[in-house]
């Protein structure tokens, strides 16, 4: 296999779009070896802080992991209680936080391209990690689900991947096909086709769920919201039907290819995208994905350490 | 005459840097980060494009003499060219076939007049590429054969196999094998899945791999080099593999179509995806992949099989085998496999350079260095582009991958420091 160590070096990390297929393939890298051990030292103490103006709990404490793990001294934000309550701006508490000293910050916001406004800002100097703007980008979430996908099998080229579910609403979606195509996968669709729109068109087919499940290599299944299941085919729809329609079933877990794998973001709906007894089945690696999201999220925060000549050894 | 390319990008140590390349006397005289260009002749501006040691094919099929309305020598190396590619090895199923001094040194003599890039050329094993009568060994290597080969066709006796290689063995030439059981092939033309799916006649893996498993045995009882052409299927992949690791001379090439498509890919009766050996399926197609990257398999050679759109306008089941390869050879390897992270560059160009030159002891090919002739190709990695078919300098336009989207175009290819092909 091809081995890439050219140590990956960002100000930011805020968007896939702005990685080459060598940049992803040097993350992955970088996470595998944080996950057989690997380790830094840091010339200096070093601060960060996750602003979560969005909630999610899991992408937040996976980046708290990150950082404690890579010896990083966290200082904690609460939005309810912050100063954006009384009507401070993002741009603001940022510079606040970069103010008191910290150097690195992972954020989450509601609005699209949040980050653009901030990088463009001659007085914001604090690396910027997205984790996660509105219906856009979620490059920690991406990776990490390229980490999964290469740690399974080797390589992406001539992969066959499926998205399955709610493909309009989804920051997975968009990352994921973009970059999977670009590393030399073949992207599919499935689900509801009224959410397989033309932006989706360009990448990949749509197919039914049952034809997918016996020819791709990963079925990747998106989260859908309750309530718009319920917005669905005249408001009769329920969680029952889309599972029977277009969720991973016992009945056609059996009809994937022995070497194929199950991933979902996760939080998972049981008994919705996929059936309660196959979330922790063979196939599923939707455990190793929130695993190896801690490793991919350390690589992230390296490769802006490494950007600001903040590590001292790694070994 | 002296030339210098200048601003190009060469590979060093995996690495791409900004070169200039001195060409003196059809030689490289220099490659420097900046040479002056006083008393030069002419200066080539590189662009920043990539510069590379031209590439070499081990496996083309030039028709000449015989079929000439498929290709000649002419165009074939115009194609070859074309493709970046500065040496070819020519088979010999042509008509007369080189299986006697008279007729190799005949079309030696036209591959040196008609040719524009290097084409060496190989004997046959057996007279006229059929029976089992053996050709004059000696005689051959000395009217100046590559090496011996009856590609098309097997060797179906055991016994003609295993004779030929004591001779070439003592010799010190390969024996380059269309491996091929034509007992086991049933009269087929795809590999299994496809031709259930379009009611076609299977061919299957066992008729590639029983073969070579007979041949890699013969080759340890006599030591000879044997060299496996297009392998296609997992199973031989695995016996090369293990015939390596027992320490038998053995090498392989795969062609750049078994590793950019599977059977899968044939949706419809297509003849442009028939040849022989046929695609076969996914899982082959990893282990080909898998094999080339653990050094199973030793180089990338085109097979490059031009025929007539008479020939090609037909159903799988009756139209030739065969497809072109020099001109799109390397833009597909590059966009499918090194734009997406599955090989590096620098692996890619040396299992298109340096591998054949060292697995054959070609003398003066294969790597870009001071003293070595300016065999030398510029390609365009930044330029995305289609492949179409008005671009072909073949004469055979049967190629599944006109149409596709690529990257690494050749800009210029200069044999012995002429041009020879230039966009």
């Amino acid at each position: 296999m091809m081995q890439i160590t050219k140590p990956v070096s960002f100000e930011n990390v805020v968007s896939m779009e702005d990685l080459s297929t060598e940049d992803v393939l040097s993350f992955i890298h970088e996470a595998q070896d944080f996950k057989t051990g690997k380790q830094i030292e840091l010339k200096r103490p070093v601060y960060a802080a996750n602003l979560f103006f969005e909630s999610s709990t899991r992408t937040h404490t996976s980046f708290e992991m990150a950082e404690r793990k890579l010896g990083l001294q966290v200082v904690n934000f609460d939005p309810s209680n912050s100063s954006l309550s009384k009507g401070e701006s993002m741009s603001d508490t940022v510079k606040t936080f970069q103010a008191i000293g910290v150097d690195l910050v992972a954020i989450r916001d509601k609005k699209n391209e949040y980050y653009k406004d901030l990088i463009a800002d001659p007085n914001v100097h604090v690396g910027i990690a997205n984790g996660g703007d509105g219906s856009g980008q979620h490059p920690s979430q991406s990776l990490l689900d390229m980490m999964t996908i290469y740690e399974e099998f080797g390589h992406f080229e001539g992969l066959k991947v499926a998205i399955v579910g709610d493909l309009t609403h989804s920051r997975v979606a968009r990352s994921n096909m973009e970059v999977l195509t670009m590393l030399g996968a073949h992207v599919y669709f499935g689900g509801p086709k009224k959410w397989y729109t033309e932006e989706f068109a360009k990448y990949g087919e749509w197919m039914p769920i049952d034809d997918l499940v016996e020819e791709m290599d990963v079925m990747m299944f998106l989260r859908v919201q309750h309530e718009r299941i319920a917005d669905d085919e005249n408001g009769s729809f329920s969680a029952e039907k889309y599972h029977a329609q277009y969720g991973l079933t016992a009945e056609r877990e059996s009809r994937m290819p022995q070497r194929s794998i199950i991933m979902h973001p996760a939080p998972v709906n049981r008994g919705v995208e996929i059936a309660d007894e196959l979330v922790e089945c063979d196939k599923s690696r939707i455990f190793e994905q929130m695993h190896n999201g801690v490793f991919v999220r350390m690589a992230i925060m390296t490769s802006m350490l490494r950007n600001r000549d903040l590590i001292k050894e790694e070994y | 005459m002296k030339r210098i390319i200048a601003n190009g990008q060469v590979l060093d140590q995996g690495e791409l840097v900004k070169r200039d390349i001195l060409i003196e006397n059809g030689n490289v005289a220099e490659i420097a980060p900046s040479i002056p260009a006083d008393g030069v002749d002419e200066v080539i501006d590189a662009k920043g494009n990539f510069v590379s040691s031209g590439l070499i094919d081990v496996h083309v099929h030039y028709r000449q003499p015989g079929q000439e309305q498929k290709e000649t020598i002419k165009t074939g190396s115009m194609a070859a060219a074309h493709g970046g590619f500065t040496t070819v090895c020519a088979m010999p199923n042509v008509t007369p076939a080189p299986d006697s001094v008279n007729n190799i040194e005949a079309l030696i003599k036209l591959n040196h007049t008609d040719g524009v890039v290097h084409i060496k050329q190989y004997a046959t094993i057996t007279t006229n590429r059929g029976g089992d009568e053996l050709v004059d060994f000696k005689a051959l290597k000395d009217a100046g054969a590559f090496a011996f080969s009856n590609d098309g066709n097997g060797i179906q006796k055991s016994s003609t196999m295993y004779e030929a290689m004591q001779q070439a063995a003592k010799l010190n030439m390969a024996i380059v094998e269309h491996v091929q059981d034509d007992a086991l092939t049933y009269g087929g033309v795809l590999n299994g899945g496809a031709a259930k799916r379009l009611g076609m006649k299977e061919m299957p893996w066992v008729s590639e791999t029983a073969q070579v498993a007979r041949d890699v045995i013969l080759a340890e009882a006599t030591g000879v080099h044997y060299h496996v052409c297009h392998a296609s299927s997992k199973h031989t992949v695995n016996v090369i593999r293990a015939a390596k690791q027992a320490g038998i001379n053995v090498t392989a090439e795969v062609s750049p179509h078994h590793l950019l498509l599977s059977d899968a890919n044939i949706k419809e009766d297509n003849s442009m995806y028939k040849m022989n050996p046929p695609l076969r399926g996914e899982d082959d197609r990893q282990a080909l992949i898998e094999g080339l990257l653990d050094g199973t398999i030793d180089m990338i050679a085109t097979d490059h099989a031009p025929h007539t759109k008479a020939d090609k306008d037909q159903s799988i089941a009756t139209a030739s085998f065969g497809i072109t390869g020099s001109e799109t050879a390397f833009s597909m390897l590059y966009t499918r496999f090194v734009k997406t992270g599955r090989f590096t560059l620098s692996q890619l160009i040396n299992w298109m350079t340096k591998q054949p030159a060292s697995v054959f002891n070609m003398k003066g090919a294969g790597t870009l260095a001071a003293g070595q002739p300016a065999d030398i190709a510029i390609f365009d990695l930044k330029d995305e582009h289609e492949i179409k078919e008005s671009d072909y300098l073949s004469k055979g336009k049967n190629s599944p991958f006109t149409g596709e989207t690529v990257y690494g175009g050749t800009v210029m290819t200069l044999v012995d420091g002429e041009i020879v092909y230039q966009k």
